[in-house]
């Protein structure tokens, strides 16, 4: 089993980017923008897989501000630790 | 037009077989496989393993239109990177074995998400059929969708269908056939990469121009290598010539965000077939999945619901299984017992003893195992099928997370509390293979219904009114035990990694008796089949272990190497009879009573508590006990593991790591205990 690359990152967190904000920070109803994803190969595979990609929209379904999110990604419930969500940067929506 | 030669005149080799045409069937997770599967081949299929794997195999044949074909059913996977060994399955099996034709099936539902693997597929050199399933599903949520311009965007046949009914079925496999006989024109048109990815692809290709190994189509390669991909980056590694191989990597290196840039350049080719064939997008309604969500995922509500379904299917074991288990054992491996010794009371009686308590007894403790499993298999399909297995992962996902374990790991190890096997078998629900490995060590630690029958036995004899506490204790320490065995051998076997947690929480819908029908029957028949041998195998020989050479307990082989191990048994305050007993265990946990009283000579009657309490301290009791209760498992749920891990080594492991265990936990115990009395 190898290690996840830890260093893979496509640039990092935007911290001057307008707006630019981990996707685990909006509230149930918000909607985002994917502007970006970090994280080793392993974990962006499976992120790319269920349809997180830069331009997807994502709804956040469930988020208690602790623990585990679920937010809907090109039609599909996915849920996700608040961590992996912390790796997903999105814009928000108002849409 | 009934047979016909198929389409794949570029391959050199001829047809594996005449008239016998092979089919894959691809589809992500949740989009109603098995149902498609069970439906074309009914019981003509076979469950196995692929090659090497622990990855189920499954496969069977049917006929259409005078043609046989061989339909294999590959593993469920949302992509074709080499993130797990199901994806690599799946793509080596359509690049060297070249079906005849690839069904992908879609969710009409989710069609953007679940076309990402078509756009995989439809780069592969094998002609692809879409079928887009649940079209019922997708009208009810007021997605309209036209098959025919979808056809014509991707370039492949689409078929619409509702699987779980029945409907499309007929067209699917008219389709499948006149594709197979190249009657309709194939001409794929493939996600192209994001533009601003064109040029490196291109490089990329240049270079390994004539070095791609047969059967591997050189630009999928390229995109392979720029993903990322583990695999395809060694074969790679290995068949250029070093220095050209520093190139590409160099490229490579320069372009590690091309991953996304591909996955995306898929969903631009989906969201361009979307736009086209969906006339009608998706109404804003709250669905019936929503509703139920708001209960089944919420932080509080959702252990509420998981307590509820968990003490209805131990209620069901207990009012069903139980019984019929007590029925099995007296009426038929009783009666047969007793046959067989009435047959042969004329010849040696060992003879005799061999076949009524080595073998029927092996054999019979298998079959009373089969009814708790079967319950707990049906249990587990009918969780899985309606979507719920998501949901109990998902609410217990923080807490599992402590062990190394992932939310999905839950479930077969609470299963564990019934029986051991199921748990073991059921681990095949997580998808990772680290964390379903773990578990599958972990499970022999839950405490069964066989080693509760144990302390249920001497708890009340030993320490009267604590009784209750003991064994609650008891539960509780094995649990504990468990929680920093999972913590340790995640630590040191995996070093402390963790599948990142994300995973499709699906639509729930109502279950297809038909599918978890099929998956209750193959799964019980391969544990017969698989553990089968090995437990009968094992019975027999602790058997003439326990009967030989004298024919009686206290003088066999079994009570020397108790004796030899008495020195052993010491520091835990154990004697020579207790030992034998906790051997005697690795046939059933429940033997170890009646190896008891056949060294004390008192049956298993109240006579044998108060024999025992005459003998033994509470220490040495309370030592007995919790050396049992973390021993290593029985015999079936080694035969279990031995069957899921397809390993010896690790079984071997797990059986010297809970051996080690139990001595150290009842060392611990008997002079922590010794201080108390």
């Amino acid at each position: 089993m190898r290690r996840e690359p830890k260093g893979t990152h496509l640039d990092g967190p935007a911290t001057g980017g307008s707006g630019v904000i981990p996707l685990n920070v909006l509230q149930p109803g918000e909607h985002g923008i994917v502007v970006q994803l970090a994280g080793g190969r392993g974990l962006l595979g499976r992120m790319t897989a269920l349809g997180f990609t830069p331009g997807a929209e994502v709804t956040v379904l469930q988020n208690f501000g602790r623990g585990p999110l679920i937010v809907r990604v090109r039609d599909a419930r996915v849920a996700l630790g608040r961590g992996e969500a912390g790796r997903i940067f999105v814009r928000r929506n108002a849409g | 037009m009934s047979t016909c030669h198929p389409a794949r005149t570029t391959t050199a080799e001829p047809p594996t077989a005449q008239h016998t045409l092979l089919v894959a069937l691809a589809g992500q997770p949740n989009v109603g496989k098995s149902t498609l599967f069970n439906l074309l081949t009914g019981l003509n299929q076979h469950v196995g393993n692929w090659p090497g794997k622990t990855v189920e195999r499954r496969e069977g044949f049917f006929t259409f239109d005078g043609t046989t074909y061989r339909l294999v059913d590959l593993p469920g996977t949302y992509s074709l990177t080499a993130n797990s060994a199901e994806e690599v399955i799946a793509r080596e099996f359509i690049i060297r074995e070249r079906p005849d034709v690839v069904i992908a099936l879609v969710d009409a539902a989710m069609l953007e998400r679940s076309l990402y693997l078509a756009a995989e597929l439809i780069a592969l050199p094998a002609p692809l059929v879409v079928a887009l399933n649940m079209m019922d599903v997708a009208e009810q949520e007021g997605v309209r969708i036209e098959p025919e311009v979808l056809e014509a965007a991707m370039g492949v046949p689409v078929v619409p269908m509702v699987a779980t009914r029945g409907e499309g079925v007929q067209a699917l496999l008219e389709t499948v056939h006149r594709l197979a006989c190249g009657e309709v024109p194939y001409v794929p048109k493939p996600p192209q990469i994001r533009a601003d990815h064109r040029e490196v692809l291109e490089e990329i290709e240049g270079l390994i121009a004539g070095y791609v190994p047969a059967p591997y189509p050189q630009e999928w390669v390229a995109l392979k290598l720029l993903e990322g991909d583990r695999e395809v980056t060694r074969m790679m590694q290995a068949s250029l010539p070093p220095d050209r191989w520093e190139e590409v990597h160099r490229v490579l290196r320069a372009h590690d965000d091309a991953l996304v840039a591909v996955a995306s350049g898929r969903y631009e080719w989906i969201g361009r077939m979307v736009r086209a064939a969906v006339t009608r997008p998706k109404a804003g309604q709250i669905s019936l999945t929503e509703r139920l969500d708001r209960w089944a995922t919420h932080p509080f509500w959702g252990l509420v619901v998981l307590a509820g379904i968990l003490g209805l299917v131990f209620w069901l074991t207990y009012t069903i299984g139980t019984p019929v288990q007590d029925l099995l054992d007296t009426y038929v491996v009783g009666v047969l017992a007793d046959a067989v010794r009435a047959a042969l009371s004329g010849g040696p009686s060992w003879l005799a003893d061999l076949l009524a308590d080595g073998v029927i007894g092996g054999a019979g403790a298998m079959l009373t195992f089969l009814p708790i499993l079967v319950i707990f298999f049906a249990v587990m399909g009918i969780l899985e099928d309606v979507g719920y297995l998501a949901r109990a992962a998902f609410v217990m996902d923080g807490f599992m997370h402590l062990m190394g374990l992932h939310g999905k790991s839950f479930l077969p190890l609470f299963l564990g509390f019934g029986c051991n096997v199921p748990a073991v078998l059921g681990t095949r629900v997580i998808e990772s293979r680290r964390a379903r490995l773990l578990t599958l060590l972990l499970a022999p630690l839950v405490p069964c219904t066989a080693r509760m029958a144990v302390i249920a036995f001497l708890a009340p004899a030993f320490f009267g009114s604590a009784a209750t506490l003991v064994s609650w204790g008891l539960v509780l320490l094995a649990l504990a035990v468990l929680a920093l065995s999972g913590a340790v051998l995640n630590r040191f076997l995996f070093h402390g990694q963790r599948a990142a947690f994300i995973m499709e929480l699906p639509l729930y819908h109502l279950p297809n008796w038909r599918t978890i029908g099929l998956a209750v029957w193959q799964r019980s028949l391969a544990f017969v089949r698989k553990a089968g041998t090995l437990i009968l195998a094992v019975s027999v020989v602790v058997w003439a272990l326990s009967t030989f050479p004298g024919g009686r307990v206290e003088e066999s082989f079994l009570a020397q190497v108790g004796r030899w191990l008495e020195p052993a048994g010491r520091w835990m305050g154990l004697d020579w009879r207790l030992m034998v007993a906790l051997l005697t265990s690795f046939i059933a946990k429940e033997n170890s009573i009646a190896t008891l009283g056949v060294l004390f000579g008192a049956g298993e009657s109240a006579g044998l508590a108060e024999t025992l309490v005459a003998t033994f301290s509470p220490a040495t009791a309370l030592a007995f006990l919790v050396t049992q209760i973390l021993f290593i498992p029985c015999v079936a749920t080694v035969g279990a593991i031995r069957q899921e891990t397809g390993s010896w080594r690790w079984t071997l492991f797990d059986i010297g790591f809970l051996l080690v265990v139990s001595l150290a936990g009842g060392v611990v115990v008997y002079h922590l205990a010794s201080l108390l009395w």
